[in-house]
C-alpha cells in the first residue's frame, strides 16, 4: 500500500537499497489494491455530483425563461419582481396568477407568503429550541437529559406530511376558535406547524454547541463564585453563540424549504398583505401544487423550476453560513481551552 | 446583585428553560395522543390488507403500504453501497486534510439542506426527462416507457435525498472502530482492502445498519420528492414493474386530508393511515436507537 520509491526518496540519508523483485502474485495484488482505492475514490464523487446535478438539471428546465422569446415575454424578470398593471384603472399590484388569459407572474406574493410562515415558525421555535437546549445541557439532571434528548429526536422523526395533517385537522380549528381568524388556514397555522418541524433542528444543534463548551469554562466560572445560572447565561451561552446562530440559520433554511406542512395548512392563496391571519402561498407549496397540471416546456413550467432554483440558492447560502459559524465555535473553543 | 435577587433570577431562568423543554415534549405528546385517539379504533387486519373502496371513502390501505415498502426497499438498495463507500473514502482512504475529502464533506452537508421539493424537481428534470428520455430513445420505445413517473425514478430520487444520512452515520461507525484493529490487521500482512472488508466493515456493521434504518425511516415519510416522480392518487393494481406508478402512505395521507369530497366520512380512514405511517417511522427509529445503544454499551465494556 505504500509507494516504495516515494518512501525511499523521502529518506535521503538511508543507503540505497535494491528493490526486491515482486512476485507476479504480489504485483497482481498491488494492482488490485490500486483499483479498489480508485473505485472508492470515484464513488466518493457521488455527493458532489448529486449537488451539481441538482442545480444543473433544475436550472436547465428553467432556462426557457431566458432562451424562449415567448416565455421571455410572458415571464420577464420585471414582471416577476416589479408591480404590474392588473386591471385598467387600478393601481399597480403584485399578483401571482400564472394560469389565466393574461398570466400574472409576480413572485412577490410567494416571497411574502414564505416569509410570513417562516417568521411565525421562527418566533416560536427559536426561543423554545434554545431554552430547551439550555435546560437539557445545563440544568437538567442526567437522568432527565437522557430521556429528553431521544424524545425530541423522535419529534424530528415525524414525517412532515403528518405534521401538516395535524396542523390542518387539529390546530387550524383550535386556532380559529381561539383567535377568530376569518380564514381557517392561514400563515399562523402553517407557521405553528412548521415550528413543530424546526424545533428539533434548533434544539439538537444548539445542544451540541452548548455541550462542546469545555468543562473548564464552567469550573472557572463557578470557582469565581458565579451561580450555575450565571455560568450558563453569561459564560456558556456566549461561548456557544456562533453555534446557536448556526442552529437558527439551519432552522430558517428548513422552514423556507419545507413543503408539505405549508401546502396543507396555509390555505394556498397568493395574497399580498401584512396580516398573519390571511391565507398565504409559499414558494415551495406553489411548486408542489402547480407542477401536476402544468404543460411541460411552457413558461409556467419553467417558472416553477425557477422557483426551485431560488429555493436551492437560498438554502445553499444559509447552509454555508451555518457551517462557517459552527466551525468558528469549534476553533474558538479549541483556542480558548488550550 | 443581592443574594436574594440572584436566587430569584436564577430560579426563574431555570424554570423558564425547563418550561421550554416541557412545551416541546408536550407538543410531541399532543400530536401522538391525537393520532392514536383518532386512529387506533379503525386499525384492523382488514384495514391493512384491503384496497381502498368507494372512491377512497372505505376499505384499507394495502396498496399504499406495499408501495411504500417497495419504494424504500429500492431506495435502500441504491443508497447503501454509494453512501457506505463514500464514507469509507472519507474515513479510510482520503489523505488527512485532503482537498477532495473536504469538498465531499461540504457537498454532503449542503445536500442535506436542499429542500425536499427541489429533490422532486430534480427527479423530474434529471431522472424522468433526461435519463428516462435517453433510455427510451436508446432502447427504441415508441411510446413513453421510462420517460414517465415510476417507482424506480422515485426511489432513486429518495436515494439522493437520504445519501447524507447514510454517509454521516457510516462515518461515525467507522470512527468507532479502534485504530488498533486496523494496525493489527495490516501488521499481520493484510492489504488495506482486506483489512477494510474483514476487520473495519464488520466492526462498523451495527453503525452502518443504524444509518440504513434512519435512511429508511426518513425515506418512508417524505412526500414532496415523490409528488411528480411516481406517486399515484389511486391505482387498481399493485406496481408490477420498475416503471409503474405506486400508492404511498404519505401521499395517501395528503390526498385524504386535502382532496376528500367528504372530510367527516374519511376522517377515521385518514387518522388510521397517519397512525400506521407514524408507527412505521417510530418503529424504525426505535430500532436505530436500540442498535446504537447496544453497540455503545458493547464498545464501553470491551475496552
Amino acid at each position: 500500500m505504500f509507494d516504495r520509491q516515494a518512501v525511499m526518496q523521502e529518506q535521503d540519508l538511508a543507503p540505497p537499497v535494491a528493490l526486491p523483485m515482486l512476485s507476479p502474485e504480489a504485483r497482481r495484488r498491488q494492482l488490485k489494491e490500486k483499483l479498489i482505492a480508485w473505485v472508492i475514490t470515484a464513488v466518493a464523487f457521488s455527493g458532489i455530483a448529486a449537488l451539481v446535478l441538482i442545480l444543473v438539471f433544475v436550472a436547465k428546465e428553467a432556462l426557457t425563461l431566458v432562451t424562449d422569446t415567448a416565455a421571455r415575454e410572458e415571464a420577464s424578470f420585471s414582471k416577476m419582481f416589479l408591480p404590474q398593471m392588473v386591471r385598467k384603472g387600478k393601481p399597480l399590484a403584485y399578483v401571482w396568477q400564472p394560469v389565466s388569459n393574461v398570466p400574472k407572474v409576480s413572485m412577490i406574493p410567494l416571497f411574502i407568503g414564505t416569509l410570513k410562515t417562516t417568521a411565525v415558525s421562527m418566533l416560536v421555535a427559536v426561543p423554545l429550541g434554545i431554552f430547551g437546549a439550555l435546560f437539557a445541557a445545563e440544568f437538567a439532571p442526567r437522568r432527565l437529559r437522557e430521556i429528553l434528548k431521544p424524545t425530541i429526536e423522535l419529534l424530528a422523526g415525524i414525517p412532515s406530511v403528518v405534521l401538516g395533517f395535524f396542523a390542518l385537522m387539529v390546530m387550524a380549528s383550535f386556532l380559529q376558535e381561539t383567535f377568530g381568524f376569518t380564514s381557517r388556514l392561514n400563515a399562523v397555522v402553517a407557521g405553528l406547524g412548521l415550528a413543530l418541524a424546526i424545533v428539533p433542528v434548533i434544539f439538537t444543534v444548539t445542544e451540541d454547541a452548548l455541550t462542546a463548551v469545555p468543562r473548564s469554562y464552567r469550573e472557572a466560572s463557578l470557582a469565581l463564585g458565579a451561580t450555575p445560572w450565571e455560568t450558563a447565561w453569561k459564560v456558556v451561552l456566549p461561548a456557544a453563540a456562533p453555534g446557536i446562530l448556526a442552529a437558527c440559520v439551519l432552522g430558517f433554511g428548513r422552514a423556507i424549504g419545507e413543503t408539505m406542512i405549508v401546502l396543507m395548512a396555509s390555505g394556498n392563496a397568493a395574497i399580498t398583505s401584512a396580516n398573519l391571519g390571511d391565507s398565504v402561498r409559499s414558494l415551495s407549496a406553489t411548486i408542489a401544487a402547480e407542477m401536476g397540471e402544468v404543460v411541460v416546456g411552457s413558461p409556467h413550467y419553467a417558472l416553477l423550476f425557477f422557483i426551485g432554483v431560488e429555493l436551492f440558492i437560498f438554502t445553499f447560502v444559509l447552509n454555508m453560513l451555518a457551517s462557517i459559524w459552527t466551525k468558528k465555535v469549534i476553533q474558538r473553543l479549541k483556542g480558548g481551552a488550550g | 446583585m443581592k443574594h436574594a435577587t440572584r436566587r430569584v433570577v436564577g430560579l426563574s431562568l431555570v424554570s423558564l428553560t425547563g418550561l421550554a423543554a416541557f412545551v416541546i415534549v408536550a407538543m410531541l405528546a399532543l400530536v401522538l395522543l391525537d393520532v392514536v385517539q383518532g386512529g387506533a379504533s379503525h386499525i384492523s387486519w382488514k384495514f391493512l390488507t384491503e384496497s381502498p373502496t368507494d372512491g377512497m371513502m372505505g376499505g384499507g390501505i394495502f396498496p399504499a403500504l406495499f408501495g411504500t415498502a417497495a419504494l424504500t426497499l429500492l431506495m435502500t438498495v441504491a443508497v447503501m453501497p454509494v453512501g457506505v463507500l463514500t464514507a469509507v473514502y472519507l474515513h479510510e482512504y482520503a489523505p488527512p486534510d485532503g482537498k477532495l475529502a473536504r469538498l465531499v464533506r461540504v457537498a454532503v452537508a449542503n445536500l442535506a439542506g436542499v429542500p425536499s421539493i427541489v429533490f422532486g424537481l430534480f427527479g423530474l428534470g434529471f431522472f424522468i426527462l433526461f435519463v428516462g428520455k435517453g433510455l427510451d430513445r436508446a432502447l427504441g420505445y415508441e411510446e413513453l416507457h421510462w420517460a414517465q413517473p415510476g417507482i424506480l425514478w422515485a426511489s432513486l430520487t429518495l436515494a439522493v435525498l437520504t445519501l447524507p444520512v447514510v454517509i454521516v452515520s457510516t462515518e461515525e461507525a467507522l470512527r468507532a472502530v479502534p485504530l488498533d484493529h486496523r494496525t493489527a490487521s495490516l501488521a499481520l500482512g493484510a492489504t488495506q482492502s482486506q483489512t477494510l472488508a474483514r476487520v473495519v466493515l464488520p466492526g462498523a456493521l451495527p453503525g452502518i445498519l443504524t444509518g440504513a434504518v434512519l435512511a429508511i425511516s426518513r425515506g418512508a415519510g417524505e412526500v414532496a420528492p415523490i409528488l411528480f416522480t411516481g406517486a399515484a392518487y389511486f391505482l387498481p393494481d399493485l406496481p408490477s414493474s420498475l416503471n409503474s406508478q405506486f400508492m404511498h402512505l404519505g401521499y395517501h395521507t395528503y390526498v385524504l386530508a386535502t382532496q376528500s369530497p367528504d372530510v367527516e366520512a374519511t376522517r377515521p380512514l385518514l387518522y388510521a393511515t397517519v397512525m400506521v405511517l407514524l408507527l412505521l417511522t417510530f418503529a424504525l427509529n426505535l430500532v436505530a436507537v436500540l442498535i446504537r445503544t447496544r453497540t455503545r454499551r458493547k464498545a464501553a465494556s470491551g475496552h
